[in-house]
C-alpha cells in the first residue's frame, strides 16, 4: 500500500515538473503565444514559402493589424502573425522576442539611438521594392548606403484646441500667432478661471503614462531650434541656448491648468484626457495620434495650434511632424521569411487593402508613394499648416541620448512644477545630462 | 520504509532536480557566462572579458542605490519582524476570532507587488496631498517610509504565520514550569519563547533580508525609482541598466551589475544565518 503511494506521489511529482518545463527550450513549430496573436490557424502553406511575424509598436492600432494580417493571409496564404507590445514595453518584448528561434521578422526602431542597439540584427532594405516606395529619402534611416530601416507613417504633435471652449472665452484659433498671444489668452482664461468654469491647459501630469509629452515632445521644441541656430542634425552636447524658452511655456503649461502644479507629479495621461473631454480645459498637448481619445468633442470643436516657445520667427513655425517609428527587417531570419516579409510590407503600402486600412483603420499618414489620404482631421490641418507656407517642426527627439537622459529632464521637471527643485536641476539634467548619456553611450 | 527510500529516490528526486536544473542552474550558468560578454540578445554575445566589471561604476547610480537598498533592507527587517512577532504573540493568545484575524493579515501577501505598488502610490499620494506634502515620487524619503509601509503590509501576516507555528511549538511543560517558578512575563517571552523560536526567526529574517535586498515590484511600481534615481534599489538600477541607457554594452554591464548583486546577497544572507543559527538551542 505505502509502496503504491509513493509511486502514485512521485508519478504526480513528475507530471506537474513536467507539466512546467516545456515552456523554457521554445517548441519551434508555434509562434510565440500571446493574447493578440491571431486564433485562427493560416491555411497549410506549400513548402519553403516563408511567413512574417510582426511585432507590433502601437498598442492603439492592434485590432487593426491583426485584420489586415489576416486579410493577407486570406489573399495570399501566407501566414503572418501580428504581436502587440503593451504600452512601453517595446524594447524588453523586442529584446526577449529576438532571443527566440521564432524571432520577428519585422520590428521597429524608434530613430538613431534606437537604432544602435538593433544595427547587427536589421537586414539591409536598400534593395526593396518598398524602400523604392518611399516618397523621399528623408524617411529612410540610413547609413552610407545601408538602409536599416523605413519610416512608415509620419506624425504630427502639437497643442490640441477645443475651439468651442475657446470662443467662449472670447477667442478664437487665429488670434493665437506666437508665444506671447498665446500666454495672454491662456493668462486671461486662468484670471477668469471662476466664471468660464475651465482652465487653459490640461494637466501636464508627469506620471509615466503621460511624461513623454513634456521630456521628449516639448523638449524637442528647444532642440530643433539649437539645432536650426547651429545648423546641425545632431550633437555630442546640447548648449542649452532655448531653455529659458522652455521654462516660459512649461510655466505656462503648470500656472495655468486644471489642478495645481505640486499635483503633477501623479497625474496620468488618461487624466489630461478626461479634463480636456469633459471640457475642464481648452488646450490639450498631444499628437494626431490622440484623435481617437478626443473624437467625442466633435471635429467642428477641435484643431491643432504649434507649440509656440517663443523663439524668433515663430510666426512661420508650423506643427512638430516626423517620425518615429522605422520598420526594419530581421536580418537573422530564414531567407525565405525575408522575402515574405518584404513581400508583405510592399503589400501594405501599395495595395488598396493595404492603404485603405493604413489611412482610413488606422489614421495614418505615410510616405509611400501609394499613400491614401488620411481619415484623421488633425493631419487635415498639419497639412494646411504647410499648404500655408509654415514650416513644420522637425522630430530632433529622436537624437537624444537615451532613455535616461529624457528621465532626468522629466524628473527636473517634476520637482521644478511641485516647488521641490529649482529650474537650474532642469538646466543641468539637460545640458550636462547630455553630454554624460552621450559618453556613457560609447562607454 | 528506507529500502523503499533507497530503491525509488531517483523517483522523488529527478524531476524536480530537472526543474531546478532547467529553471535555475542553466539560465544562472549563462547569466554568469552574459557578464563577461556584449550582447543585444542572450543567443547572440560577444566576449569582452572583464570590461563589463569595471565598468559597474560609470554611471554613479549603483553605489547610490545600494545604500538605498541596505538602509531599506535593515529598517524593513526589523520592522516587519518585531511586527509580525508582536502580532503572533497576540494571536496566540486564544482571543476570539483569532482564526479569522490570521486569515485577514495573511492575505496581503497574496496580492502581486506591481498591483500592491500602484494602489499604495494611490493612497499615499492621496495622504500626502492632504498633509499638502510633496508625492512619493518628488522626495525620496517619502518613497523610502512609502515602500517601507507597503512591505510591512504585505510581509508582516506571512511572517506571523510562522511565527505562529513557531509559538505553538513552544512545550507547555516549559511555560508551565517557568510560571511555576514566578517567572514574568517579559522573563517567560525573553528566555523561554524567544530562544525556543529561534528557528522561526532564522527563516523569517533570512525571507525579509532577501525580498528587501532583491525588492524589484513595488519599487516598480510605487516610486519608479524618482526623483532622479534617489528612491532606486539594486534590482531597479540593474534593470534600468539593461534597458533605458542605448548602447549593445549596457546590457552586459548590467549583468555584471547583476552578478555583483548576487554575490552580495549571497554574502549578507550566510552571514545572517550564521548569526541567527548560532543563538538556535536545541529543544
Amino acid at each position: 500500500m505505502k509502496k503504491t503511494m509513493a509511486i502514485l506521489l512521485a508519478l504526480t511529482m513528475m507530471a506537474l515538473a513536467f507539466g512546467c518545463t516545456p515552456a523554457t527550450p521554445a517548441p519551434p513549430t508555434a509562434p510565440p503565444a500571446s493574447p493578440s496573436t491571431p486564433s485562427e490557424e493560416p491555411p497549410k502553406a506549400p513548402e519553403a514559402q516563408g511567413s512574417v511575424y510582426y511585432l507590433n509598436f502601437k498598442p492603439e492600432q492592434d485590432e487593426q493589424w491583426q485584420a489586415l494580417a489576416a486579410a493577407y493571409t486570406a489573399e495570399t496564404g501566407v501566414p503572418v502573425t501580428v504581436v502587440t507590445a503593451a504600452s512601453g514595453t517595446y524594447e524588453t518584448t523586442l529584446t526577449s522576442e529576438m532571443a527566440k528561434s521564432e524571432a520577428p521578422t519585422l520590428f521597429q526602431v524608434n530613430g538613431p539611438v534606437g537604432l544602435a542597439n538593433w544595427k547587427d540584427y536589421c537586414y539591409d532594405l536598400s534593395g526593396s521594392a518598398v524602400y523604392g516606395e518611399l516618397t523621399s529619402d528623408d524617411f529612410a534611416l540610413k547609413e552610407g548606403n545601408t538602409v536599416y530601416g523605413i519610416a512608415y507613417v509620419i506624425e504630427t504633435y502639437g497643442i490640441i484646441a477645443n475651439t468651442a471652449l475657446l470662443q467662449k472665452a472670447g477667442y478664437k484659433v487665429a488670434d493665437i500667432k506666437n508665444f506671447a498671444s498665446l500666454k495672454s489668452i491662456a493668462e486671461d482664461i486662468t484670471a477668469r478661471k471662476a466664471d468660464l468654469g475651465f482652465s487653459a491647459f490640461s494637466s501636464a501630469g508627469m506620471d509615466p503614462s503621460s511624461d513623454w509629452r513634456f521630456k521628449t515632445h516639448l523638449a524637442n521644441l528647444p532642440i530643433y531650434y539649437e539645432y536650426k541656430a547651429d545648423n546641425i542634425g545632431d550633437t555630442a552636447a546640447i548648449k542649452g541656448t532655448y531653455l529659458d524658452n522652455y521654462k516660459a511655456i512649461w510655466d505656462l503649461y503648470i500656472n495655468n491648468s486644471t489642478v495645481s502644479p505640486k499635483e503633477l507629479a501623479a497625474k496620468t495621461g488618461n487624466d489630461a484626457v478626461s479634463e480636456f473631454v469633459n471640457n475642464e480645459a481648452v488646450f490639450y498637448q498631444n499628437g494626431t495620434w490622440a484623435y481617437n481619445d478626443v473624437k467625442a468633442l466633435g471635429d467642428e470643436n477641435l484643431y491643432m495650434i504649434p507649440i509656440y516657445i517663443g523663439a524668433e520667427g515663430e510666426e512661420n513655425q508650423g506643427l512638430c511632424t516626423g517620425s518615429e517609428n522605422y520598420w526594419c527587417v530581421s536580418k537573422n531570419a530564414p531567407e525565405e521569411n525575408i522575402k515574405a516579409t518584404l513581400d508583405f510590407m510592399n503589400w501594405v503600402v501599395t495595395s488598396e487593402t493595404g492603404t485603405t486600412a493604413l489611412a482610413n483603420e488606422m489614421g495614418f499618414v505615410c510616405p509611400f508613394k501609394a499613400a491614401k489620404p488620411s481619415a484623421n482631421p488633425f493631419v487635415t490641418i498639419a497639412s494646411e499648416y504647410i499648404a500655408n507656407g509654415k514650416t513644420s517642426v522637425a522630430w530632433c527627439f529622436s537624437t537624444m541620448p537615451s532613455e535616461e537622459w529624457k528621465n532626468g529632464v522629466g524628473s527636473a521637471l517634476t520637482a521644478y512644477a511641485a516647488g521641490t527643485g529649482k529650474w537650474d536641476k532642469v538646466v543641468s539634467a539637460f545640458v550636462e545630462g547630455w553630454a554624460a548619456e552621450y559618453n556613457l553611450n560609447r562607454a | 520504509m528506507e529500502k523503499a527510500t533507497k530503491k525509488y529516490w531517483p523517483l522523488f528526486v529527478l524531476p524536480t532536480l530537472g526543474a531546478f536544473i532547467i529553471g535555475f542552474v542553466i539560465p544562472f550558468a549563462e547569466g554568469i557566462w552574459l557578464s563577461f560578454c556584449k550582447f543585444t540578445t542572450v543567443n547572440n554575445a560577444q566576449w569582452v572579458g572583464f570590461g563589463n566589471y569595471s565598468k559597474i561604476w560609470l554611471d554613479n547610480t549603483f553605489t547610490q542605490a545600494f545604500a538605498f537598498t541596505a538602509l531599506f533592507t535593515v529598517v524593513t527587517t526589523i520592522l516587519i519582524n518585531v511586527l509580525a512577532f508582536a502580532v503572533a504573540l497576540l494571536l496566540t493568545r486564544g482571543i476570539r476570532g483569532t482564526n479569522m484575524f490570521r486569515t485577514v493579515f495573511f492575505m496581503p501577501n497574496l496580492i502581486g507587488g506591481i498591483v500592491l505598488g500602484y494602489i499604495w502610490q494611490t493612497l499615499l499620494n492621496s495622504l500626502l496631498m492632504l498633509l499638502e506634502k510633496p508625492l512619493l515620487t518628488l522626495d525620496a524619503r517619502y518613497g523610502f517610509w512609502g515602500l517601507v509601509v507597503l512591505m510591512c503590509w504585505q510581509q508582516i501576516g506571512y511572517m506571523m504565520i510562522i511565527y505562529v507555528a513557531g509559538l505553538q511549538n513552544v512545550p507547555l511543560e516549559l511555560l508551565e514550569a517557568s510560571h511555576i517558578d514566578g517567572a514574568t512575563p517579559a522573563q517567560t517571552l525573553f528566555k523561554i519563547k524567544i530562544p525556543m523560536v529561534m528557528p522561526s526567526i532564522t527563516i523569517c529574517t533570512f525571507l525579509t533580508l532577501t525580498n528587501s535586498f532583491k525588492l524589484f515590484d513595488q519599487n516598480l511600481s510605487l516610486t519608479g525609482g524618482e526623483p532622479a534615481h534617489a528612491s532606486e534599489m539594486l534590482a531597479l538600477n540593474i534593470y534600468n541598466s539593461f534597458y533605458a541607457r542605448a548602447g549593445a554594452q549596457w546590457k552586459g554591464i548590467g549583468q555584471a551589475k547583476a552578478m555583483v548583486f548576487f554575490l552580495l546577497v549571497v554574502i549578507i544572507a550566510l552571514i545572517q544565518l550564521r548569526l541567527t543559527r548560532a543563538k538556535e538551542v536545541q529543544q
